[in-house]
């Protein structure tokens, strides 16, 4: 069937001045979604099964017989449902999501379907080893690797995420001094670190004390060396730091750091910057843990699954957690116990790690390659000066000089305008981008941080920063309005997350449902 | 290079801007000892030709679960996903997304992430769950260390049929914490073990149901022996199918519920990524670790969602936060609400049985064969069998056999003097044929 036209205008009408609310609060391709709990049915599912006998007898009171209170749906009733929130999300294949420190990269398809051959996805962790060699020999190749790339000797990689990572790097630390019966109480983190740094730190039991930044954004050496001393177990650094910054004085911070027998643990979050072309033990470097969902491109999936494999020197090898991969005489096999006499802090988990992830990183890996992955980091690079450059008239950086992967802006030069860095990045939200990160780090006053990636082709950054540049304007001008209220073109208006946090409602409550009916 | 946007010819334009003479003049600040000039001993870029075939090759290594009769659990479980879940969850929207920082465009992720938590909380039978930790284990550690701060005591008492792996990861964070953790031994109904261990001291007892054996377990009593002497109930699950046919941790008195939630929506993966389901009290939620969704509303007055009650997370509370926690399960979560809104209560309640049913059927085709000893009393989907010789070895003549027979306690917990039993779980997965091969083949070995 064609579409008639006859008898029909095929030009628009000129168009009204005021746009009308809709009747429904659906808005064209955006639908008002309800909650499942309001559109599934309580005796509904959409899954086959067998029947079967509920095997009450047996059970006796174990038996659940009390309503559960879970609504099912048929498939295209899910469908419809899942699809409908999708479209009220940003991503990354949308366009540019420019989140300092949290790098949202291209994630390659390769990878998803790599993950997903039953040789990888559909085996158990507790199957013999015999029946698995080829996982094994992939979790070996991964950690060559991660160990080429930084120039450590060693990896640990079960941590679950970059925290899980931290938390690896700090137990093993701890082990260390433990293991010598030199008991340290404090751990020296920047001013600039991100928060899981001083929550792995006390986590671990150790207090949290933090080191000056320099004028230039960079750790403030001299209080640096006031602060060491025979009571600190470790300085967590971030190398580049959250400033964008490379620690210029790196070598000497590991040096003074050792020197008062502490370790150095550095956060691997913006490894991007520098993959292939600095290694981290060149560095001084005692234990960083990797992003793989940063850095090799595991997909973020709107909060995890992430993994954190962790690099440690000679120094901390020994305490690292199990289980580890080992070459035996009948192929690779896995040492899930620490032998007697091993150093090990013990296991982090219940099994070997994110392995889903790791196919997905190895792939990643393999596809770019030593040339590739040098490429990346100097793209990376070249794409957030490039930012820098084309905003520094308009915007004001903190920091002179070159940034590494990420643009450092603050909001001095909106002062006067009425427009806060929240507003302006609400705005953002309405000329279809993902705002930078935001009031981050703490250091810098209204602090934008921008992170474009290298997988942005220039034509996309020119869009991103036209569009940051015409928002300035508007800013300077006095256009208040587009900014306080902002956003306007988003599924939702600003949300009130004083009344969330007041009156917290964290689940679906029947309640409402039972009043309706009762009506 | 595939992945690559920029051309040398944007390279060279982006340079002139930045007004650098060249990439490396950006990289100014690396100390001259640690700069490198060519790259590291790696092998080169790869097309997705070659790249598939190495791929493919270590995956043919191995023996997927599908392949084979297949009988491990004892902590992963295969079940089948329906197919629509895999589809949704790689939606670029959700998959590309990042953590829902900015509420106004990421509605989808935190609407499912607020359903997941009702999903949860009514799962377990409790008030309030978080938006996901990594698996079960960190989660029973998490809860552990929540149990101490309210608590604000130091002893945590592991009953003998927790996970050992999970007891681990458990002992792992206790150590730094300060907690003495009190192991009971391996026991298959170990429940007077663990009312008698609890003291003035402690801040909580943890309880597996479906325990590591697969004994499903009334906790009520340990409940109330728990809150006599002030401490809190934590109640692990590890196979969440059975929350579709055994009472709920909620209702059983539990002050925290944990669970691998990996058996709903998420396939084995070698052990990971899974999702940690986590549940508590409403008068807790404070002390819970992890994101938290909540309902608002927008300028508009239009149903939103927001992550809340952030004070508690290391982003703003740094040092003094609940947990380290940052980036969790997301995606996970979602595999896991999108497979429990198909499965609805009828389903699960369904799912559950199927899967009991299979069990009972592994267990009665055993218990016939000489040399094997049914020691789970009351289960769910996984017995654990006295065999008369070491299981270790079982299992590995077996696999040689085509059939992957289960889990050896002694993998689990090498010096528990339990190297005669195997746990074997059953899913809906299982066939009939897959049973009497089992049987066969144990019959066989054990003669």
């Amino acid at each position: 069937m064609t579409m008639l036209n006859v008898g029909r205008p095929t030009r628009p009408e000129a168009t009204q001045a005021t746009q009308p609310t809709t009747l429904t609060g659906g808005r064209g391709l955006l639908q008002d979604e309800a909650l499942i709990f309001e559109l599934g049915g309580w005796d509904k599912t959409g899954v086959d099964l067998p029947d079967a006998d509920l095997g009450s007898d047996d059970l006796g009171e174990l038996f659940r017989s009390a309503p559960i209170g879970l609504p099912g749906l048929s498939e295209p009733e899910a469908l419809r449902h899942y699809v409908r929130l999708s479209q009220k999300n940003h991503a990354i294949d949308l366009a540019l999501y420019p989140l300092g420190s949290c790098t949202m990269k291209h994630n390659p398809r390769l990878n998803e379907k790599m993950a997903r051959l039953p040789g990888f996805s559909d085996i158990h962790p507790l199957q013999p080893t015999s029946t698995v060699q080829g996982a094994l020999a992939l979790m070996d190749q991964l950690a060559h690797w991660l160990k080429t790339l930084t120039g450590m000797p060693a990896v640990a990689l079960s941590p679950k995420a970059g925290a899980h990572g931290e938390l690896c790097g700090l137990l093993a630390i701890r082990a260390a001094h433990e293991a010598r019966g030199d008991a340290r109480k404090r751990v020296l983190v920047p001013t600039s670190a991100h928060g899981t740094n001083p929550a792995t730190a006390a986590f671990v039991g150790y207090a949290v004390e933090e080191i000056a930044q320099t004028a230039d954004g960079r750790v403030d050496l001299a209080d640096l060396a006031a602060k060491l001393g025979p009571d600190v177990a470790a300085i967590m650094v971030t190398n580049p730091n959250t400033c964008g910054l490379f620690e210029r004085d790196i070598v000497e911070i590991a040096r003074l750091t050792h020197a008062a027998g502490a370790y150095f643990y550095c956060d691997g979050a913006n490894f991007n910057a520098i993959v292939g072309r600095v290694r981290p033990a060149d560095l001084g470097v005692d234990a960083m843990h990797i992003n793989l969902h940063k850095t090799f491109s595991t997909p973020h999936g709107g909060g995890g699954p992430g993994a954190g494999p962790v690099v440690l020197s000679d120094a901390l090898a020994p305490y690292a957690p199990t289980p580890w991969v080992v070459h035996g005489d009948a192929g690779f096999d896995l040492v899930e116990h620490a032998p007697d006499g091993s150093g090990s802090f013990g296991r982090m988990s219940a099994f070997h790690g994110q392995m889903g992830m790791y196919v997905r990183a190895l792939t990643y890996m393999m596809s770019h390659g030593a040339d590739g992955l040098r490429q990346v980091a100097e793209d990376a690079v070249l794409n957030a000066n490039y930012i820098k450059a084309r905003l520094s008239g308009a915007m004001t950086a903190p920091f002179d000089g070159p940034c590494m992967h990420e643009a450092l802006f603050d909001d001095s030069w909106l002062e006067g305008t009425d427009v806060s860095t929240l507003d302006f990045a609400k705005a953002m939200i309405d000329e279809g981008f993902h705002p930078m990160t935001m009031y981050f780090p703490l250091v810098v006053h209204g602090a934008m941080l921008i992170e474009p990636t290298e997988t942005e082709p220039k034509a996309e950054i020119d869009r991103f920063c036209d569009a940051l540049l015409a928002l300035a304007a508007a800013a300077k001008a006095g256009d208040v309005d587009r900014f306080k209220g902002a956003p306007f073109h988003a599924p939702l208006r600003r949300l009130d997350e004083t009344l969330a946090a007041r009156k917290p409602k964290l689940r679906w409550k029947p309640e409402a449902v039972t009043l309706v009916a009762a009506e | 290079m595939r992945y690559l946007p920029l051309t040398a010819e944007d390279r060279a334009t982006m340079l002139g801007v930045i007004a650098a003479p060249s990439i490396d003049a950006l990289y100014a600040d690396v100390p001259a000892s640690a700069r490198r000039s060519g790259t590291v001993d790696l092998p080169n870029f790869q097309g997705e030709i070659e790249v598939e075939r190495a791929m493919a090759a270590l995956a043919g290594r191995n023996r997927p679960a599908g392949a084979a009769p297949f009988f491990c659990g004892a902590g992963a479980y295969r079940h089948h996903v329906p197919a629509s879940v895999d589809h949704i969850i790689q939606r670029s929207e959700f998959l590309t997304s990042y953590t829902p920082y900015q509420p106004e465009i990421a509605q989808g992720t935190l609407q499912y992430l607020f359903e997941f938590q009702s999903q949860v909380a009514a799962l377990t039978g409790m008030e309030v769950a978080n938006a996901s930790l990594y698996d079960g284990s960190t989660g029973a550690a998490e809860a552990v260390m929540m149990a101490h701060r309210i608590t604000r005591r130091a002893k945590a008492v592991l009953s003998g049929g927790l996970h050992p792996h999970y007891a681990e990861t458990i002992r792992t964070l206790a150590h730094v914490a300060g907690v003495d953790v009190l192991s009971q031994p391996a026991a298959i109904d170990g429940e007077a073990a663990v009312i008698e261990a609890i003291d003035a001291a402690t801040a909580c007892v943890v309880v597996q149901t479906p325990n590591v054996f697969g004994t499903a377990t009334d906790v009520t009593r340990i409940a109330e022996a728990a809150h006599a002497a002030g401490a809190l109930l934590i109640v692990v699950t590890a196979e969440a199918i059975s929350y579709g046919l055994l009472k709920s941790p909620g209702e059983m008195g539990a002050d925290i519920a944990v669970a691998e939630g990996q058996s709903i929506g998420n396939g084995l993966n070698f052990g990971g990524p899974y999702v940690g389901l986590f549940a508590t009290r409403e008068k807790f939620v404070r002390q819970a670790p992890g994101r938290l969704c909540g309902e608002t509303v927008d300028a508009e007055r239009r149903r939103g969602f927001v992550l809340t009650l952030s004070t508690r997370e290391q982003h703003i509370r740094r040092d003094k936060a609940t947990s380290n926690i940052c980036t969790n399960s997301g995606l996970c979560a979602l595999a896991f609400t999108i497979h429990m809104s198909l499965l609805g209560e009828a389903g699960l309640r369904r799912l559950a049985g199927v899967n009991h049913a299979q069990a009972r059927k592994v267990a009665a085709a055993l218990s016939a064969i000489p040399g094997v000893e049914i020691l789970t009393p009351r289960f769910f989907n996984e017995v654990a069998v006295r065999l008369s010789k070491p299981a270790a070895g079982v299992v590995e003549t077996l696999a040689e056999e085509g059939v992957i027979a289960g889990v050896p306690y002694s993998r689990l917990a090498p010096s528990a003097g339990l190297d005669d039993v195997l746990l074997i779980a059953a899913t809906e997965l299982t066939t009939d044929a897959d049973i009497a091969a089992l049987a066969t083949a144990l019959s066989g070995v054990l003669a």
